[in-house]
């Protein structure tokens, strides 16, 4: 793509992504930092008895997990944009649902219903010998619980594209003679690309980062490793060179991005409305409705369910005001956080639009690393800076106040809200920059030859086009922050507890079942925006 | 309720309220210490607040606030936590005569960094169809062939567990003690499982004979299940005893409450005071005056390993390694 605008002064347009990037920098640059101190025997333990193993479990995972919710993700897309069968609408907002259930949760419920000790095979076993019932203990399936977890991102993401391609590609499709499948395989699937492609590496950050579901399947990768070295064996050393190899996963993964997406335009044909259903009649469309009733039960109805009676066992005695404050405090963040992060990753992806030089790529690319590192360490590596600060700051007053406090910047809203941003930025930037693609430079052409440009450009033009995605990103980024959990409790001020840290009170001692009122909890506060998300998305 | 509203307004005034306070940072969650507190903040006045946190994170938390952080007690479960905060720097000794008669010495460092203040026990529990109590004598014995596909084990990656072989190694040094994890790893009825619930669950449906767990896992099963088929045992009796792990507390280095920070912790290891610290999660009181909750005591007594609980986490590091090394995932 060519660049649709030069800007008089790139210099100033590298300072606020200059800014934004040092915000995800920062905390992964501390964390890195003792990369060079010697890391001695404790690597080379590592080397010698897991490091084979965790990288070849790592990867295993991540080519099981991007598959699984890629094939999840846009079969559900497609079905529920394009096509019409039983309990489309229904289906529509409501394969949503599972981004709100966090993933360990699910893990922990799943594995529950279905192992050894679980109720189904107790009652299989009512019957005689079950020795071949597969194990959920396993790689396939810790790969089956993460893609039926993470497979919304794809879903909402490749949905989004699906309805804004417009109707006018499927008619002149079928106008030239295509069939619906050649017209999906051959039209809607390559150009929905950029989506598809978004969707998946958010998957696979998140899946490189993950240590609450791999560790309830006691499954090794280089983020259980991570813990090893540094909370088992203090190694920080050894940990930031496994964090770093991880890194450099991530930095891959965003190359393979770019260079999947290079040298193509995305842009809408015609005006953005909705695709023309493809009627589904017969055991055609009995299968869809089928195919979406059995992901939506496993990935959500189920485990809710499951979730629910424990909550309900319970509440009499867990079930408090507190709560108030728990949803309020939860709502309060993840709102912030989002409407922060969302307007940054406009920010960002504006810029890189309008700037097509390779330092400006790398830039903004960069500050979207955060989601592939794991929470605890960016939790940590986020503070760290942040203390510094504050024993900076306190030490300059210590002059002229007899009883200097012990926080200023740490232990303060302002703080979580940089640590969060730091770590989601991904998750609004992805969204973002996929809807821009919609927007054509001969879009831009006109609006400017009219006199339109900076500022009103963005607001005139931009913004109304970009409706859909920055709804995506708010989304995506609100119900992440309600779920997460190490960067809550590393950086919240006193006695401000949320539902995510109720959880964790809760597992902490392993005492999942008091966990699951919390968990409903999250889960039901999280299913509102999703609601309004739907809803909205199906108007336009 | 209305003590909660007014906890909650009390934290969010404190800088302004001069009344004593204590900060503790607890890896402990709030529901455990949450009683023990409101019950010594009645008693004395003194106000407390807590954060929650994994030992970790907290740890690396206090090492990033140096000389600026509002903590004056880290209250930890594992000596092998407190064991990394005291070499880290973090804690402070403290010299307290008090302490020194309500706690045993193998339950608190030697340099008096920090002191335990209940007691978990990891021992030996069977399925009672299976097998009788006297099948049954040491952790070692399960690296015996006899056991090959009878044993369930939770992950080595669980600090109980690194804890344990750390005991195995002072006792049997390293070469011996690889023996007897590659033993038990041969052994494995199924891979090694997330937590100590799971595994005593896995012995009540038969999918193995014979496990290790913490006591107080046991309890809150037994509690929901009374006639569940599993007995406990009380491992290496005619050896050097069971192996014993601390939840305990310590005063920070840079505590700007100290005799606050001290009286606290003096305050739990009284006899008033240990019932509340142990009952609620069905573990041991640490004072040795003090009986444990009935449930408990229903166990019978047992000889406690005499080893400081500090060498747990002074071979954390070579445990983890060996754990590795012998395929114990």
């Amino acid at each position: 793509m060519q660049a649709s605008a030069t800007p008089r002064h790139p210099a100033l347009n590298y300072l606020p992504a200059l800014l934004i990037t040092l915000v995800t920098l920062l905390p992964v640059g501390v964390v890195l930092s003792s990369l060079l101190q010697p890391a001695g025997d404790v690597w080379q333990h590592l080397l010698d008895n897991l490091l084979l193993e965790l990288t070849l479990n790592t990867l295993w995972l991540m080519l099981g997990v991007g598959a699984g919710s890629a094939i999840l993700g846009v079969s559900l897309a497609w079905l529920t944009a394009a096509c019409h069968f039983p309990g489309r609408r229904f289906f529509s907002w409501a394969m949503m649902l599972p981004l709100a259930m966090p993933t360990y949760v699910l893990a922990f419920t799943l594995i529950g219903l279905l192992e050894f000790t679980g109720p189904l095979q107790t009652w299989l076993r009512g019957f005689g010998d079950i020795g071949g019932f597969p194990n959920i203990r396993s790689r396939g399936g810790v790969i089956l619980v993460m893609s039926l977890a993470l497979y919304p991102y794809v879903y909402l993401l490749c949905r989004n594209a699906f309805l804004t391609q417009g109707r006018r590609l499927l008619e002149v499709a079928q106008s030239l003679g295509y069939s619906p499948r050649r017209g999906f395989w051959q039209l809607a699937l390559p150009m929905a690309r950029p989506w598809i492609v978004g969707g998946v590496s958010l998957v696979l950050m998140e899946t490189l980062a993950d240590f609450g579901t791999v560790a309830t399947f006691n499954y090794d990768t280089f983020t259980t490793g991570i813990y090893k070295a540094w909370y088992a064996m203090f190694s920080l050393p050894a940990a930031s060179q496994l964090a770093s190899l991880l890194l450099l996963l991530a930095l891959g993964l965003m190359l393979a991005e770019l260079r999947l997406r290079r040298g193509r335009q995305y842009n809408a044909a015609g005006r953005g409305d909705p695709a023309l259903p493809l009627l589904l009649t017969g055991w055609r469309a009995w299968l869809a409705s089928a195919w979406c009733v059995l992901i939506l039960s496993t990935a959500f109805l189920i485990p809710l369910a499951q979730l629910l009676i424990w909550a309900w066992q319970v509440a009499a005695t867990d079930l408090d005001q507190r709560y108030l404050y728990f949803v309020g405090h939860s709502l309060l963040l993840a709102g912030l956080a989002a409407l922060l992060i969302t307007a940054a990753s406009l920010v960002l992806a504006y810029l890189a639009r309008n700037n097509r030089h390779w330092g400006m790529q790398l830039l903004t690319r960069l500050a979207t690393l955060g989601y592939a590192v794991p929470g605890a360490v960016l939790a940590v590596g986020a503070f760290i800076p942040v203390a510094w600060l504050d024993n900076l700051l306190i030490d300059s007053l210590r002059p002229w106040l007899s009883n200097p406090p012990t926080q200023i910047i740490k232990g303060t809203l302002f703080a979580m809200l940089v640590a969060y941003m730091a770590r989601f930025l991904a998750v609004g930037y992805q969204p973002v920059e996929s809807a821009l693609q919609r927007i054509t430079p001969n879009q831009e052409y006109a609006a400017r030859s009219l006199g339109v440009s900076g500022l009103s450009l963005l607001r005139r033009l931009h913004l109304p086009m970009l409706r859909g995605g920055l709804l995506t990103g708010l989304l995506l980024v609100f119900v992440d922050v309600m779920k997460e959990m190490p960067i809550t409790l590393m950086t919240r001020p006193f006695g401000w507890d949320t539902l995510a840290i109720r959880v964790f009170e809760m597992t902490s001692e392993g005492e999942w079942q008091r966990a699951a009122l919390p968990s409903v909890a999250l889960v039901l506060v999280g299913l509102l925006p999703v609601i309004l998300l739907m809803r909205n998305s199906e108007k336009t | 309720m209305k003590r909660i509203a007014a906890l909650v307004s009390l934290s969010l005034l404190s800088g302004v309220v001069a009344a004593e306070s204590v900060t503790v940072y607890s890896a402990r969650n709030d529901q455990l210490v949450k009683p023990l507190f409101d019950a010594f903040s009645k008693e004395t006045g003194i106000e407390v607040r807590t954060l929650t946190d994994k030992e970790g994170p907290l740890l690396e938390k206090l090492k990033a606030e140096g000389a600026n952080t509002p903590a004056d007690v880290l209250l930890t479960v594992d000596a092998g936590n407190l064991w990394a905060a005291a070499n880290a720097g973090l804690l402070k000794p403290v010299q307290s005569a008090t302490l020194a008669a309500n706690i045993p010495a193998h339950l608190r460092d030697p340099g008096n960094q920090w002191f335990g203040l209940s007691v978990r026990a990891r021992t030996m529990f069977y399925n009672k169809i299976k097998l009788k109590p006297s099948d049954l004598s040491t952790y070692e014995d399960l690296a015996n062939v006899k056991w090959k596909g009878k044993l369930c084990l939770r992950t080595s990656k669980k600090v109980y567990n690194q804890s344990l072989v750390g005991m195995l190694i002072e006792e049997n040094g390293e070469a011996k003690t690889e023996q007897i994890v590659k033993g038990w790893v041969a052994n494995l009825a199924t891979d090694p499982l997330p937590d100590d619930t799971k595994l005593l669950e896995a012995i009540a449906a038969g999918q193995c004979d014979v496990g290790i767990a913490n006591t107080y896992y046991f309890g809150r099963l037994i509690e929901k299940k009374k006639d569940l088929p599993v007995g406990l045992f009380w491992a290496n009796q005619q050896a050097g005893g069971v192996h014993v792990n601390i939840s305990g507390a310590g005063v920070t280095r840079h505590a700007k409450n100290e005799k606050a920070a001290i009286r606290l912790i003096e305050w739990m290891s009284s006899e008033k005071a240990q019932n509340l610290v142990a009952d609620i999660n069905l573990e041991y009181p640490a004072n040795p005056k003090v009986k444990p909750d009935p449930l408990v005591a229903s166990w019978g007594t047992f000889k406690q390993n005499q080893i400081n609980v500090n060498k747990a986490g002074e071979n954390q590091v070579a445990a983890t390694k060996l754990m590795d090394r012998a395929g114990y995932r």
